[in-house]
């Protein structure tokens, strides 16, 4: 079993009195599209920060492709590319001047780098654009741009720090078809995103809360693994149900999703359908057991009550 | 060879933006503009302790007396004698005394025929020093020791003034070169502050710093854009302050570039370090301010350094703005060259280097 691309244990980092992330133990194999799957404030953009040599931690121990950080981040520097969650390219520069600065900075010489851009600008749709200045570009344009950017020297390793909230469905699916591109390449991917369809596009997965890792595993056996049982319940007046299902000692959370009421049950609940059927009668309500989404497992392993 | 790439792209991509931030370059060419026409008439003070030297020719007792007396008035401290009036000027321009009053032979004589006793030579250069020896002149003087004082009248000029430099005592021909000093000051230290902690803001340094960009690199490819503004600024003070306001130049193009470039390394650096330490550009405005309030007051722009209280004069050491306003009117007024103002410019040099090294050490490649 050759080396992870990624080895943390115990990663820890407190900031003042505030713990952003504490414990965390990853291995994240080469070649996979990794994905950290969590809420705001769940320590995603600080966790990727220590692995690229940014923060310090607090405590714990990281290897990133094989180099110990933040001891060697240096040398990673030069094998990582790194998309920020704010845009960080220059607004003020254009889209080839951008590209122009890092790829200097980035040591690439004369005739390579303007061979690499090029490339760049056919594959990320970016030709038309290239004497147009980033700040006045759309959010997808911005994030094609951005990519275009962290890959230049193509790295080995991709951090992407919540690529896709600022662009819309669309543009999602096309920037996800370019990161399977990459995978399949041969780069490491790591991407941070609290979208659910996105999170369910990754080879693997870790759940994150409060600092804390919840779960991780492949999307599929996450779902298919969970304790947690899933009741869809239809019928009318649900936000009455709903009210009345939250207050019963088995159910973990009530949640609306169209025209049903999707109703999560603590572990070891059996006979979940029956279970509900005695406590919610009703005459006018249908009840059917569910296969678990991503959703449910997310909100089952973060504890939270989803209330929409 | 990658080390000079990367800092010929970070010059390069500061100078694309600056040529496209209006604000800011307004600003470049409306400071000295505006700095120019409001600084146009200096403010005068009484002054003490300015540092002279006296050349005494007559070797007589009545040249000691009249030295004494001269002294007791504080008005001059006497920090040197010299044998001729030619090593006098020498030390004038080299700056190390601001005026030497000159002593004739016939002095005993002089002194019964009732004809003026000796001169005053003073740097003109700063107006409110060569008013102060001016005031000199009609001291009333006490011969009893040794010459007959009967043809002396109190009131009579007892010295002849030669007021070199700036014989007119035109008050701009003081406060244009020293504007330069304060103008740079402003300029030079708020644009590299904010250039950095703007980067910061925007979030494009975390960017930069995942990139094998190093620290020194990024420092001085973003200070060197600044050098070239800073001496397009000093241009423009000192080309208008000598078609409009008919500032004499005595000194050499090649002595006012260097003490220029090392003046404005400075303050750059001085302005990286504040980089390092302001999270926010109104945080960078309000550190640059700090330095630049002492920097107007203190460095003899306003007030002559001599007549400061001890404590002023060391903070005003420190200020890179003392260093320079003493320099250009040097080179400016005087004539001097660098090489008889060691002393201001190495000052100014180490000074410079000082400031990159701990803002290249304070500036970690981290979020931390």
């Amino acid at each position: 079993m050759p080396d992870p691309a990624i080895r943390a244990a115990g990663l820890t980092r407190h900031f003042g009195d505030v713990i952003a992330v504490e414990g965390v133990d990853l291995e994240i194999p080469h070649g996979q599209i990794y994905g950290f799957l969590g809420p705001n404030g769940s320590g995603k953009t600080t966790i990727i920060r220590m692995l690229c040599g940014l923060l310090t931690p607090t405590a714990g121990e990281v290897s990133v492709l094989g180099l110990d950080i933040p001891a060697q981040a240096e040398t990673l520097r030069r094998q990582i590319g790194y998309m920020t969650q704010k845009f960080s390219l220059y607004d003020d520069l254009t889209v080839m001047e951008n590209l122009q600065f890092l790829g200097r900075i980035q040591g690439l010489d004369g005739s390579a780098r303007r061979k690499r851009i090029g490339e760049l600008l056919e594959r990320y749709n970016l030709v038309p654009m290239r004497e147009r200045l980033a700040g006045a570009m759309s959010g997808g344009q911005r994030q094609r741009l951005a990519l275009a950017a962290a890959t230049l020297h193509e790295p080995t390793l991709l951090f992407l720090d919540e690529p896709t909230s600022a662009v819309d469905p669309e543009n999602r699916r096309d920037f996800w078809e370019k990161l399977f591109d990459l995978s399949d390449a041969g780069t490491t991917i790591l991407v941070s995103t609290h979208y659910m369809d996105e999170a369910e596009r990754c080879h693997q997965l870790a759940i994150l809360e409060t600092g804390h890792l919840r779960k991780q595993g492949s999307p599929e056996t996450l779902m298919q693994e969970l304790d947690q049982r899933v009741v869809e319940v239809s019928g009318d007046n649900l936000r009455r149900v709903k009210e009345r299902a939250l207050q019963l000692p088995r159910v973990q959370s009530a949640a609306q999703l169209g025209l049903d009421l999707r109703v999560l049950l603590r572990p070891g609940s059996e006979n979940p359908v029956d279970y509900l059927q005695q406590h919610l009668a009703q005459d006018d309500l249908a009840f059917n057991l569910a296969r678990p989404s991503l959703e449910d497992v997310f909100v089952a392993s973060t504890d939270t009550r989803v209330d929409r | 060879m990658s080390a000079l790439q990367r800092i010929g792209a970070i010059t390069g991509k500061e100078l694309k933006q600056l040529s496209r931030d209006r604000l800011t370059f307004g600003m470049v060419i409306m400071i000295p503009l505006l700095q120019l026409l409001l600084f146009g008439y200096a403010i005068n003070t009484v002054v003490r302790h300015v540092p002279i030297a006296v050349v005494d020719l007559s070797g007589s007792a009545a040249a000691r007396a009249i030295t004494e007396q001269v002294r007791v008035t504080q008005v001059v401290d006497i920090v040197a004698s010299f044998d001729t009036p030619a090593e006098a000027e020498a030390a004038i321009v080299a700056g190390e005394i601001r005026a030497a009053l000159v002593l004739p032979k016939n002095l005993t004589q002089r002194a019964v025929e009732g004809d003026v006793l000796g001169q005053w030579l003073v740097d003109g250069s700063d107006t409110m020093v060569g008013s102060a020896i001016l005031a000199l002149r009609t001291m009333p003087l006490h011969l009893e020791a040794g010459a007959p004082s009967g043809a002396y009248r109190p009131g009579d000029p007892s010295f002849e003034v030669a007021l070199f430099f700036n014989p007119e005592r035109r008050s701009e021909v003081n406060v244009v070169p020293g504007l330069t000093a304060i103008i740079l000051t402003m300029t030079m230290i708020l644009f590299t502050a904010i250039a950095l902690v703007r980067e910061r803001e925007r979030g494009n340094l975390e960017l930069l710093i995942t990139t094998p960009v190093r620290s020194l690199e990024l420092m001085v490819g973003k200070l060197v854009p600044y050098v070239f503004v800073g001496l397009v600024q000093i241009t423009i003070v000192l080309g208008l302050g000598r078609t409009v306001f008919q500032i004499p130049f005595n000194g050499d193009m090649g002595s006012l570039a260097v003490i220029t470039l090392a003046f404005i390394g400075a303050s750059l650096s001085l302005g990286l370090l504040i980089s390092t330490f302001a999270k926010t550009q109104m945080q960078a405005m309000q550190m640059t301010v700090f330095i630049l309030m002492p920097s107007i007051l203190l460095s003899g722009f306003m007030f002559p350094f001599e007549a400061m209280p001890k404590a002023a004069q060391y903070i005003a050491e420190i200020l890179p703005a003392t260093h320079f306003i003493r320099l250009i009117r040097g080179v400016f007024l005087r004539g001097a060259d660098v090489s008889q103002l060691v002393p201001d410019t190495v000052w100014l040099l180490v000074f410079t280097v000082i400031m990159l090294a701990i803002s290249t050490r304070r500036f970690r490649k981290s979020l931390d």
